[in-house]
């Protein structure tokens, strides 16, 4: 049963991650800030709430948060974390899990034009521009670990990384976790790219898209959200803390303590900088897609 | 002579004012503005069944205030096309007076309410106009407002866009008129200084300052040297806690997180200063027509002093946090730029027009009360972006700082209230006040019984808008609203 619970500790705590991003933010503010709860409060605030449809929106609008979680969900079953294969897995499901994702991005993207807003519409295009640009950074990225693991699933892959991977291909994965990095703030709207704080519609990337829906719907996108970060987290952990024992408790320990790092991490990058310029995002992800390639050269060398 | 001269807060027979004909009116105007005036106020009144065009003219290097005026009409040939700084003030004229510039290239409603005289006009509904439109297969037009996210006051913006590129944006007010100007009308009485004070909240003491100066220009009162010096500590903390303010409120809209955070409280530290000195933190009580209404004791006043310096620390280490970080330069500089000639052409005001290198600064231009005696030197940046109005806004902190530290340390004695004598019969004044937002205008006019016949009202933000909608050209639609807080204008000043 090893193997499913780490995927229930990934819905039971993926909402917690974002409680520490806040707190850390909070800390650098000078706050007390919300309490750690906190997103576990608003989930439970929406859920209780009723949900309010657009009469020009169709049943595309209500599917969107429906299968953007249940993707995030499927997708969560097929990640390897501290040390534990997943629950579900077959060769290639690294490409099953990028495609997940690009779904929720497709239905969440359907969702927000089906409102006809021309706020929505604007967020919709940012998102389409900027994840066509992220893509190719995770996939390349998951390319080189492909390659350096001889496995194409990911928890073949996680396996195959340990502490001596980083003594034969240390820079290649110093490249793949940067490149990485950048994804996993890009595909989860935080700063540089996006600033999941604004009330400034001109400027939401992400979040514009979602600003009709409400109650149980918006529950389920907050929530969906959580998993992304969980699962894009937790594939950055992996690589990052290759603690590979086989104690349970000594590779879940680890992979504990640097999902929290990775946490307070995201934390200090939006507490120590700006956004970038909306145009200049494209040259971070160009960027990140560069470092990819790059490591993906060395290890086919 | 073709203009009655006037010296900021100095009264005249408002009948020696010059009446010409519509032509020469034209003429004196364009002429006064070629020569380097600023169009301070353009409004009209009625006059004996007539209508009555009167022109303020602000001339700095003279620091003189021309005023002329003409008998006009249902129509006069506009000035906009010759002079672009009047192109707003003519509107005006148009919704209240029904009086219509020909010409005016882009006449329609600033505030939408049913005009002054002539009534059987049907419902006027804000909002309820022709906007400028792009045509094009790959435009799309962006509408943001009235009710906006966060708390801010009400407003619509068109945005024509071509993806995320801004080609023109068109700003449409009058949410908040309330009708401030004419419930002034029959004044002054126990009602005015609420009214004038709650023309923009956040500009109370500037507001009160210009109202309190016309009445004592009108009725010859003095004030004492102390009470001078008090409402110019006044005016200054109004600057800096709203200046701290908007700093930290640019760091917070590129999501910069630690000098949003820290001026958000500096801020409430500048206000609670204004508090200490009159028991309110946006100064409402403190200036009064003939003099403040309260004093500055020895105790009190080095209690001042202390926090002042404090708030002074903490804001400069919040705000360097700005300049130090690359990220945070990338997103001001080169955002929102407006410059120096269209600065000039528009007649704007205040930090956006210093930000442009224009040095415009009524406390130097035209001192009134304290700033005769005391100078503060005009704070410019020459790049026109939203790096230079931030920059501005940190120059003018230190600089009121100082200025609050001397007079504090060296306050005249001397009565703090004087009673005012009436306002004279027939009178008109024009009062003119650097508050933190720019020059604010404000032009009282008294009747035969020494009422006021007419009070006009120029928040600097009425200059400003049109400045705003000009640095969003060729902008990112993403980056409106930093330009936005860059100049952070008035809704309520503005609709009055």
């Amino acid at each position: 049963m090893r193997w499913g619970i780490q995927a229930a500790l990934g819905m039971l705590l993926a909402p917690l991650l974002l409680g520490v991003i806040t707190r850390t933010k909070a800390f650098f503010a000078g706050r007390c800030g919300a309490p750690l709860l906190q997103p576990y409060y608003d989930l439970a605030k929406l859920l209780g709430k009723g949900a309010v449809y657009s009469r020009t929106t169709s049943w595309v609008f209500r599917a969107g948060p429906v299968v953007g979680l249940a993707a995030m969900l499927m997708a969560l079953a097929f990640m390897p974390a501290g040390g534990a294969v997943s629950p579900f897995a077959f060769a290639g499901d690294m490409l099953f899990v990028a495609g997940l994702l690009g779904l929720t991005r497709f239905f969440t993207i359907l969702a927000a034009l089906d409102t006809g807003s021309a706020f929505e519409g604007m967020g919709a295009s940012r998102e389409a521009q900027f994840s066509a640009l992220a893509e190719p950074a995770l996939l390349l990225g998951l390319a080189v670990l492909a390659k350096q693991s001889g496995e194409l699933s990911l928890s073949g892959v996680m396996q195959g990384i340990s502490a001596s991977s980083w003594g034969v291909v240390g820079p290649e994965l110093v490249l793949v976790s940067a490149a990485l990095l950048i994804v996993f703030l890009t595909e989860n709207a935080r700063i540089p790219v996006d600033d999941p704080n604004t009330h400034l519609e001109l400027t939401m990337i992400h979040e514009v898209m979602v600003l009709d829906h409400g109650g149980p719907d918006f529950a389920f996108i907050l929530y969906g959200s959580a998993i992304k970060l969980w699962i894009l987290g937790t594939l950055l952990v992996g690589l990052l803390v290759p603690v590979r024992t086989g104690n349970a408790w000594i590779d879940g320990g680890a992979f504990a303590g640097g999902m929290l790092a990775l946490s307070v991490t995201t934390g200090v990058i939006e507490s120590t900088m700006a956004r970038l310029r909306l145009v200049r995002v494209p040259h971070l992800l160009v960027g990140a897609i560069a470092l990819s390639t790059l490591a993906l050269i060395l290890v086919l060398r | 002579m073709s203009v009655l001269v006037l010296r900021n807060g100095e009264a005249a027979d408002v009948r020696k004012i010059p009446s010409l004909s519509v032509t020469d009116f034209r003429r004196v105007v364009l002429e006064e503005v070629a020569r380097g005036s600023r169009i301070a106020a353009f409004f009209g009144r009625p006059d004996h069944e007539r209508m009555r065009l009167v022109a303020v003219l602000a001339n700095a290097a003279e620091a003189t205030l021309s005023l002329c005026s003409a008998e006009v009409g249902d129509a006069y040939p506009s000035l906009t096309p010759d002079c672009p700084q009047a192109h707003w003030f003519e509107r005006e004229i148009q919704e209240q007076w029904g009086v219509r510039p020909e010409g005016h290239p882009w006449l329609k409603p600033i505030r939408f309410h049913r005009p002054y005289r002539g009534g059987s006009v049907g419902e006027v509904l804000p909002g309820a106009t022709d906007f400028f439109r792009v045509e094009g297969e790959e435009v799309h037009e962006v509408a943001v407002g009235p009710v906006h996210a966060g708390i801010i006051e009400p407003g619509h913006f068109r945005f024509q866009c071509h993806g995320e590129k801004v080609f023109h944006l068109e700003i449409s007010l009058g949410y908040q008129h309330r009708g401030a100007e004419r419930a002034l009308a029959g004044g002054p009485g126990k009602r005015s200084i609420p009214i004038v004070e709650t023309v923009a909240g956040d500009t109370t003491i500037g507001h009160a300052l210009a109202y309190a100066e016309a009445l004592e220009g009108l009725g010859r009162t003095r004030v004492s040297a102390r009470a001078q010096a008090l409402r110019g500590i006044a005016l200054e903390l109004e600057r800096l806690a709203n200046h701290a303010g908007d700093v930290g409120a640019l760091a917070n809209d590129v999501g910069y997180l630690p000098t949003a955070a820290y001026c958000g409280r500096i801020r409430g530290d500048f206000l609670n200063l204004t508090a200490l000195l009159c028991g309110n933190r946006f100064g409402r009580g403190f200036v009064r027509p003939g003099g403040v209404g309260f004093d500055l004791e020895p105790a009190r006043a080095s209690q001042l002093l202390e926090r002042l310096q404090r708030a002074l620390e903490d804001v400069r280490v919040a705000v360097n946090l700005l300049w130090d970080t690359s990220s945070v330069m990338a997103r001001f500089e080169g955002t929102g730029e407006v410059s120096r000639q269209t600065c000039e052409e528009l007649g704007l005001v205040g930090p956006a027009a210093r930000a442009s290198g224009v040095e415009r600064d009524a406390r130097q231009d035209f001192p009134a009360g304290i700033f005769r005696f005391a100078h503060i030197p005009v704070s410019t940046c020459d790049s026109g972006d939203v790096y230079a109005r931030a920059y501005v806004r940190w120059l003018e902190i230190q600089r009121s700082v100082a200025f609050i530290r001397d007079q504090v340390a060296s306050l005249p004695s001397g009565e703090t209230l004087v009673k005012t004598a009436p306002p004279g019969p027939d009178r008109i004044c024009v009062s003119l006040v650097e508050g933190w937002r720019g020059e604010i205008c404000h032009v009282a006019t008294t009747d035969e019984a020494g009422r006021f016949a007419a009070y006009k009202i120029v928040d600097p933000s009425f200059h400003n808008w049109i400045g705003l909608a000009m640095a969003l050209r060729g902008q990112q639609i993403s980056d409106f609203p930093l330009c936005n807080k860059s100049f952070n204008l008035s809704y309520c000043g503005h609709d009055l």
